[in-house]
């Protein structure tokens, strides 16, 4: 079971994210942001949180253009199993591999705490392990997370059960309280909030881990 | 490009004054050129020379068998165990942030990283401490949003947790706003980088973000008093840019395990000069610099320029010289700069060059070595009057006053703005005592606090010095910590008052009385003076940070308060108002002498708490507010109410020192208690956390109502 880590420059929850991963049984390969390829045989790819080349243009605007995310989206588009957290879900966004965008948060300041997260389907790798309408702590930390979709896409999001998780209590003005969504395949996952920084019970609680070992039940070979 | 002449306007408004400009002349007899009138300008001023500090600074207790490093270097370093050292330090950036909020608070925050970062150490928490006006002052408003953005904007971005602070309000800061910015670092132990050169034609490296007109005489200007031409001053307030530091970071981290280093430097204030001065004279050694090598983000800038901008992001190394390509390859990685700007000489010399032209020629251990120091005379700060009578006054109205004031209510507005959880192992965040890391891939943590009351401090400097080292011991320990060493960001007023230089002189005998006898040795610091504006000072605000180590993740004393706890009180209580937040948020009163610090029981108490830690659910320390805040607190972090034992105004807000509030079940109360008597610490049942309300006699209040007040007035106040 391989999980690749994608480094940019800017990117600050990578070793969080590969921590994560390894603890949930994963081996894990660093991929730098200059490479063209993935490692082979990786089974899933995952987008760190952080500020990519700065994120002094609009979030994620440059990462989407970099050797790295052209070899995601080509492993995406084969099917492959992704997901972004935080920078890494503004990043999917503006590649078009998942739908809608990140604005700045409706209180126009950057927001660090736990908040309450409710799980909005079972049906996907990621989110098997709770139960649709689960409510979990997970820590968000972001000024740019108010997700935004225009009316059909947000009615063909529900329609295809692809929102992932909504807010409990919508901190940062997200169309239909949206926190993350799938691909339509159902493999990649954007979310806002920090699964991995709630997968350990020394820090941030532990309601993070069910994603980590969801996905490491679906990937591990038969 | 022709250079002004030298007169005696030019030398002013360089910040020299007459006698330091004829010392100048005694020591390269000879007028200066511009160049060299700017780089004396920039080594002299008060910032960087610590010219009226330094006579007392070494006074202060320095060393320890955990000492690895003491004060000198870019920060402290201090062995935590296991052949790793955690590195610290704290520094002001107050004159720039009063300038311009937000790039003065994330410079000042990019400056305390970077010095982590050049000894080697990978920055993994950081905090800060803020002082401003009176809330309601026109300039308040604005500083503080744009402080805490600038803060948040920065250190967010680079990806380091903020763990704690302070913030506060009082008028005497309503001219001058304190920022100090705290960071802490972890390396190994035998693998500390420092900045003295060794070995002459050396290459001396320039690296990281290109050099550019901003802060121009920023230190400069840090070193004097503001007055009404403050708006002219913001060209010499730097332009932070956190991505850049952060690569700078990663790629410094990774030259170092090239074993390319052979010394590094950053550049923070006075830029170029400061940082090849100080490699130069370290090591004994010469430096010549070619400028026209310096990687520049601006046409047309000259020698004066480039050897006093303070562009942010930068760094100067000695490199070892077969090792160039592998050094050059790592900044080329993270689309650096790396430029040969010069190298190491023999003669005590700092030789300036610019295509070709001598811009500065300068004996360069005169340069620091020899830079002024002045006994600056000073009057010991007269004994504070007595406490006029205080009235007793309803506890719960007494408390919802404290609740409401911005200074004690809960700062979730600010530490929200701030990453608190990046690096995923943050173990306390900010808002209930000390916050925690853990040492990453082990089982041990570091606690970190940031400590002063600056009032005391005005009516006691002796007293209040030790108080701020001893509540930052208290912290420590309330989460189960044991102090190891601590930093010091000492601001001021003028020192050129000697009412003020008496303060600086009794806060000093304090902190390092209390440092000595608890055994949290200063390893770094930074002195902010002439925090003055139109002649009126700031309250001496020496804050404290300090750094504990736990050895476990047992060892850990959480905030479990349980309904049923019993509120046990350690420590004495004799009922001191003088100075108190009490005296001041109710009754607007600024009189009395500050609490007397006793060190033997601060000692004595701390200790008790960590041998009996397994007897105790949460602990919190006394200090603003006494009894009743910190029942409160404890309270309030765990959603159960609180019922005190009716009191007196004096018992339950009363700031006495050496106490701590903790919750227990009655078998474990019972162990303290027989434990205390052994151990000769003053122990008292005060009250049991029980239902939804808080409740002291007769004086009651729902608890959720009380924490609605705590959780908003600080936004009310300020957002």
């Amino acid at each position: 079971m391989k999980a690749a880590v994608i480094v940019f420059p800017g990117s600050n929850c990578d070793r969080d994210l590969a921590v994560a991963f390894e603890r949930a049984g994963f081996d894990v390969s660093m991929v730098w942001h200059k490479d063209a390829d993935l490692p082979e045989g990786v089974d899933i790819v995952g987008v760190p949180g952080g500020f990519s080349y700065g994120d002094y243009l609009r979030c994620g605007a440059i990462a989407a253009q970099s050797p790295i995310v052209k070899a995601v989206k080509a492993h995406t588009d084969r099917g492959g199993y992704a997901m972004g957290i935080c920078n890494g879900f503004q990043i999917l966004t503006e590649t078009g591999i998942l739908p809608g965008a990140l604005l700045r948060n409706a209180g126009l300041k950057y927001i660090c705490r736990t908040v309450g997260l409710k799980v909005a389907t079972s049906d996907s790798a990621f989110t098997e392990g709770y139960n649709a309408g689960d409510v979990i702590g997970i820590p968000i930390a972001h000024h740019d997370g108010n997700y935004f979709a225009d009316g059909d896409t947000v009615a063909m999001l529900h329609d295809q059960d692809r929102v992932a998780f909504t807010y409990d209590q919508n901190p940062n003005g997200s169309i239909a309280d949206i926190a993350g969504v799938l691909s339509e395949n159902r493999r990649v996952l954007g979310m806002m909030p920090h699964p991995e920084r709630a997968a350990d019970d020394g820090h941030g609680g532990t309601d993070g881990v069910a994603l980590f070992r969801a996905l490491a039940g679906v990937l591990t070979p038969a | 490009m022709q250079e002004p002449a030298i007169t005696p306007e030019l030398i002013e408004s360089h910040g020299l004054k007459p006698d330091e400009y004829d010392m100048i002349l005694q020591i390269i007899g000879r007028e200066p050129s511009f160049t060299e009138l700017g780089i004396f300008s920039a080594m002299w001023n008060e910032h960087c020379s610590y010219k009226s500090s330094k006579k007392w600074l070494r006074t202060l207790p320095t060393s320890g068998p955990q000492v690895i490093c003491g004060p000198g270097e870019n920060a402290g370093v201090v062995d935590i165990g296991d052949g790793q050292a955690v590195v610290f330090k704290m520094e002001s950036h107050n004159h720039p942030s009063y300038i311009e909020p937000y790039q003065g608070a994330a410079t000042g925050v990019g400056g305390i990283l970077r010095d982590v970062f050049t000894m080697g150490a990978r920055p993994v928490a950081s905090m800060n401490a803020l002082s401003f006006g009176e809330p309601d002052h026109p300039k308040t408003r604005q500083l503080v949003n744009g402080v805490v953005e600038g803060i948040g904007g920065y250190g967010n971005c680079f990806g380091v947790p903020c763990v704690g602070g302070e913030v506060r309000f009082h008028p005497a800061y309503n001219g001058n706003c304190l920022v100090n910015a705290f960071a802490a670092g972890l390396a190994d132990s035998d693998k500390i980088f420092y900045s003295a050169a060794s070995g002459v034609g050396m290459p001396v490296v320039y690296l990281g973000a290109k050099t550019g007109r901003d802060g121009v005489g920023g230190a400069t200007m840090a070193s004097a008093e503001f007055d009404d031409t403050i708006e002219e001053k913001r060209p010499t307030v730097q332009v932070g840019d956190p991505f850049t530091e952060k690569r700078l970071m990663e790629a410094t981290l990774e030259l170092m395990q090239t074993g390319a280093v052979i010394s590094i430097q950053d550049m923070g204030a006075a830029g170029l000069t400061c940082s090849a001065v100080e490699m130069g004279d370290k090591g004994g050694l010469g430096v010549r610099l070619d400028l026209e090598n310096v990687p520049q983000r601006e046409d047309n800038m000259t020698a004066y320029e480039m050897m006093l901008s303070e562009s942010q992001e930068r760094m100067l190394m000695v490199l070892k010289p077969e090792l160039e390509a592998e050094a050059r390859a790592v900044f080329e990685k993270w689309d650096l700069d790396f430029a040969i700007v010069g190298e190491t000489i023999a003669e005590d010399r700092f030789l300036i060059v610019h295509n070709g032209e001598v811009k500065a020629d300068l004996v360069l251990s005169k340069l620091s070595s020899t830079a002024p120091e002045y006994d600056r005379p000073w009057e010991p700060t007269p004994q504070a009057e007595e406490l006029a009578d205080v009235p007793q006054i309803d506890a719960i109205d007494g408390l919802r006053a404290l609740l409401a004031s911005p200074n004690y209510a809960g700062k979730q507005w600010v530490y929200e703005q701030y990453d608190t959880m990046v690096m995923a192992d943050s173990a306390r965040t900010p808002g209930l005592g000390a916050g925690m890391v853990r040492v990453h891939g082990t089982d041990k943590l570091l606690a970190f606090t940031s400590d002063v009351t600056p009032r005391y401090v005005r009516a006691n400097p002796i007293e209040g010095g030790k108080q701020a080292v001893a509540e930052a011991y208290r912290n420590l320990t309330a989460v189960g910590a044991t102090p190891l060493a601590s930093t010091d960001n000492l601001n001021f007023g003028n020192p050129e008052k000697p009412e003020i230089m008496g303060q600086f002189v009794g806060a000093i005998k304090g902190i390092g009385e209390a440092c000595a006898a608890l055994d949290m040795p200063i390893v770094s610091g930074n002195v902010s003076l002439y925090n003055e504006t139109d002649g009126q000072g700031i309250l001496p605000t020496p804050t404290i940070g300090a750094v504990g180590l736990l050895a476990h993740t047992g060892d850990i004393i959480g905030s479990e308060v349980r309904e049923g706890h019993v509120a046990l009180l350690i420590g004495e209580t004799a009922g001191h108002l003088g100075q108190s937040a009490l005296l001041a948020e109710v009754f607007n009163r600024e009189d009395g002498d500050a609490p007397q610090v006793d060190l033997d029981a601060e000692k004595r108490n701390g200790d008790f708490i960590r041998a009996n830690r397994d007897f105790i659910k949460a602990c919190t320390d006394l200090s603003d507010g006494g009894l009743i805040m910190a029942a409160f607190e404890l309270a309030e972090a765990a959603g159960v109410g609180v019922q005190l034992d009716d009191a007196p105004t004096e018992k339950l807000f009363g700031e006495d020192q050496a106490r701590y509030l903790v919750a227990c079940n009655f078998d474990q109360a019972e162990a303290l208690m027989i434990a205390a008597g052994r151990a000769g610490v003053t122990i008292e049942s005060v009250g049991r956390f029980t239902g939804s309300s808080v409740r002291i006699g007769g004086s009651e209040a729902a608890l959720d109502d009380l924490a609605g007040t705590y959780r908003e007035s600080f936004a009310a106040a300020v957002a």
